[in-house]
């Protein structure tokens, strides 16, 4: 497995390495690769299923730790697609737009190809969201993705996942959601799915989404915790992009899901229905329908809590800090935020400063112990987001309260689609370092020491 | 399914509840059971929190009864008066959210053929005609133009029930409600022609008032869905309380309302005729001999 494969990449009319999976890869008069959803050819002595129907289930240990990898040049989209094929999915729903990335697409070529061995396209994300409710209960593992409005369209359906203990993997490639209408990225939409009860992963790159794909659906039907998995990654940057990915062979994919293995049983007609949560649990207004309720609540955020030991494991943690210790200041950041934070740093050490970088990759669980720990001697953060309203900074000035001193700088932020110069975040450290007036971020997104307490005030009111 | 779930572990018979006791004994499990033994077989849905003299309670008896295997039989709700009687029956019963039922009934009945294959796995969505007709529209169509293979059941009480007597699409027009002040203005609407054109395989209008006519029609549905396509009952079950019909003349209104505009009524496709003839036995559905004009 040593051979390169860098040194075998064909490049495309623009110099670009074509790396698609597909043997021949053909490009539109444009140049850009045409990765779509040609129809299998039809050759009626080969089984377009033959592929898949070699692969071998292995253990998630040796998929996630041990199988040999390779690397290739892809798109966020295509890595969404390699996943899944290695994921054992056995049902999978798309919709076109509001708006898309190719993923869904690419999904019916794994549909046509036999490794995802149900899928339609359905009406728009709340026939979507339900149906993938839908056949979560009849016990089989579940995929689609969505973005944007289409998340907010879905929300409803979404919300509940968690709550009916309903294990799937949707991916969220965001977008913008507010008016003016746009499509561009904006990750504000992970905002909403905070506070859905379900598991929340921010990818940096086309590396992560693979890899958090892949170990989103082990950790979503763990027993202990039967959730849905969101995985969220920045529209564009992420899903149109192309990136190194390193990948196991096709040949080997994940176990099936086990219908039997959840905290509450599967409507298969085979176990005895759970009537708590599937039924209507509040029929009537009266104490034990509350009661009921709001213990039920309280166990599907103690299913989130207990995902913890199973991210650590698979994952390798919540998040990743590098060069924290003694640095003058830290960047805490999650999905397209953390790469561009990476070059801010370096431009920082050119200057002299030494800031160190925490990128958090699950949103839920948040990593808070974690965060209370690597942020104790903390003197600046600086939390860089993709979206106007700080979803990020609030949960991170949230979980430290009272257990660092750092000033916490919301900010720099960036959205509509704009991309984030590193410029901006290098100026919040250095501002922040000197106690320069930011020209980025208003007094009112800063806490911490040495700051105008009315100021503090607000920030902490808008939390 | 595996009837062992609605077995007793032994040496538990004796703690447990009278009612589990009698569902094990003497429930329609693994038998077959017609709505004229109805008094004596302990019913999958005998309790429930309806209104007295309510027509629709008596069709979701009816039509639970009528299910062809109920130990396989999963059905599909959205909120609504209906689902307050359908989540106390002994089947599993999916209650999501706000007119989800037609998208979650795709999702659960092709997943469930994964796993199950041809072993029959019956999902019905039984809902009322506002949580069909306006808020699940949508998903309720496209359902059908997919040609999802489950049964869908409207109980048309022709008024939003549970939430205290609001207009909804199959409501008649001119009939003065909440929300529909000066009267309804626009006409009841046509689901029956819409099932039909979307490519439901069986489409059929009842009454509860004749229940071997109710039996006979969900049977159908149900088998028909397990192959063929997707299947639409609409059942007119009246709303006494919104429409202020005394309880004692509850049946009497809906043999008016039959008689008036809400006919029996029964289209069948071709091949759900076939299928049922050639699967099923139903030898009344396939032309005459007389029809094989074919000699000519």
């Amino acid at each position: 497995m040593s051979k390169s494969l860098e040194a075998e990449v064909k490049t495309n009319p623009q110099g670009d390495p074509i790396t698609s999976m597909e043997p021949e890869q053909k490009t539109n008069p444009q140049g850009d690769p045409i990765t779509s959803v040609a129809a299998p050819k039809t050759d009626l002595k080969k089984d377009p299923h033959a592929e898949a129907k070699k692969q071998r289930i292995v253990t998630p240990e040796y998929m996630f730790f041990e199988a040999p990898r390779t690397k290739e040049f892809i798109t966020g989209s295509e890595s969404a697609k390699e996943a899944v094929r290695r994921s054992n999915v056995d049902l999978s729903i798309a919709y076109p737009i509001t708006p898309q990335s190719e993923t869904m697409q690419l999904i019916g070529v794994l549909y046509g190809e036999g490794y995802v061995k149900e899928y339609y396209r359905g009406e728009e994300e709340y026939g979507v969201m339900s149906a993938i409710a839908g056949a979560s209960r009849a016990g089989v593992r579940c995929f689609t993705a969505t973005a944007g409005p289409g998340t907010l369209r879905g929300l409803e359906p979404i919300a509940s996942w968690p709550g009916h203990r309903l294990p799937a993997l949707a991916m969220f490639t965001c977008r913008v959601v507010n008016a003016p209408l746009a499509i561009q990225p904006d990750n504000i939409e992970i905002s909403y799915l905070l506070n859905c009860g379900m598991i929340v992963f921010h990818a940096e790159n086309q590396q992560d989404l693979f890899d958090f794909i892949m170990k989103g659906f082990i950790i979503s039907e763990q027993n202990d915790v039967t959730l849905p998995v969101g995985v969220a990654c920045d529209g564009f940057f992420v899903t149109h992009a192309r990136g190194y990915v390193h990948m196991q062979e096709k040949g080997i994919k994940l176990p099936p899901r086990e219908a039997w293995r959840g905290a509450v049983p599967v409507l298969d007609a085979e176990n005895p229905p759970a009537r708590l949560s599937r039924d209507a649990p509040v029929q009537k207004s009266n104490f034990m329908a509350y009661n009921i309720h709001a213990v039920w609540q309280q166990e599907v955020w103690a299913a989130v809590e207990r995902s913890r030991k199973y991210i650590n494991q698979y994952m390798g943690g919540l998040l990743t800090a590098e060069n924290v210790e003694g640095a003058d200041a830290i960047l805490v950041a999650s999905g397209s935020a953390a790469a561009q934070s990476r070059e801010a740093i370096r431009l920082c050490k050119d200057k002299g400063i030494q800031v160190g970088l925490i990128k958090i990759r699950s949103l839920r669980p948040f990593p808070i112990p974690e965060l209370r720990q690597l942020c104790a001697k903390a003197k600046l953060i600086v939390v860089p987001e993709f979206n106007y309203v700080a979803w990020l900074a609030k949960d991170v000035a949230a979980a430290i309260y009272g257990y660092s001193k750092a000033k916490i700088v919301a900010g720099p932020h960036v959205y509509g689609g704009m991309s984030m110069p590193v410029e901006m975040i290098v100026d919040e450290v250095t501002g922040g370092l000197t106690g320069k007036k930011s020209g980025n971020v208003p007094m009112s997104a800063m806490m911490g020491t040495d700051v105008d307490q009315a100021a503090v005030a607000h920030f902490m009111q808008n939390i | 399914m595996s009837l062992d779930y609605v077995k007793f572990s032994p040496g538990f018979e004796r703690f447990m509840p009278k009612e589990y006791r009698d569902m094990v004994e003497h429930g329609p499990f693994g038998k077959k059971v017609t709505v004229s033994q109805m008094g004596s077989f302990k019913e999958i849905l005998e309790e429930h929190p309806m209104c007295a003299g309510c027509a629709m309670t008596l069709f979701i008896r009816l039509a639970i009864i009528s299910f062809p295997n109920p130990e396989d039989t999963i059905t599909v709700g959205t909120a609504g008066c209906g689902r307050l009687a359908i989540s106390q029956a002994a089947i599993p019963f999916v209650y999501g959210n706000y007119g989800d039922q037609n998208g979650v009934a795709s999702g659960l009945s092709r997943g469930l053929r994964l796993r199950f294959g041809d072993q029959p796995k019956d999902v019905v969505v039984m809902v009322g005609d506002g949580g069909m007709a306006d808020i699940g529209f949508s998903g309720t169509l496209h359902s059908w133009f997919r040609k999802e293979k489950f049964t869908t059941i409207m109980l048309d009480n022709e008024v939003y029930g549970n939430t205290g007597g609001q207009e909804s699409g199959m409501t008649n027009q001119g009939a003065v409600l909440k929300m529909a002040p000066l009267g309804k203005k626009f006409e009841k609407m046509d689901m029956l022609g819409m099932a039909k054109i979307a490519g439901c395989a069986y489409v059929a209008t009842v009454v509860p008032n004749n229940p071997r006519r109710v039996e006979s029609v969900i049977k159908k549905a149900v088998l028909i869905a397990r192959e063929v396509g997707p299947t639409y009952i609409q059942a007119y079950t009246s709303c006494n309380i919104e429409y202020a019909i005394p309880t004692d003349k509850v049946m009497e209104d809906a043999k008016t309302v039959e008689d008036d505009r809400y006919k029996f009524s029964e289209y069948f496709t071709d091949e759900a005729k076939q299928f049922l003839a050639d699967r099923y036995g139903y030898k009344e559905f396939l032309p005459k001999p007389a029809a094989a004009v074919t000699q000519a």
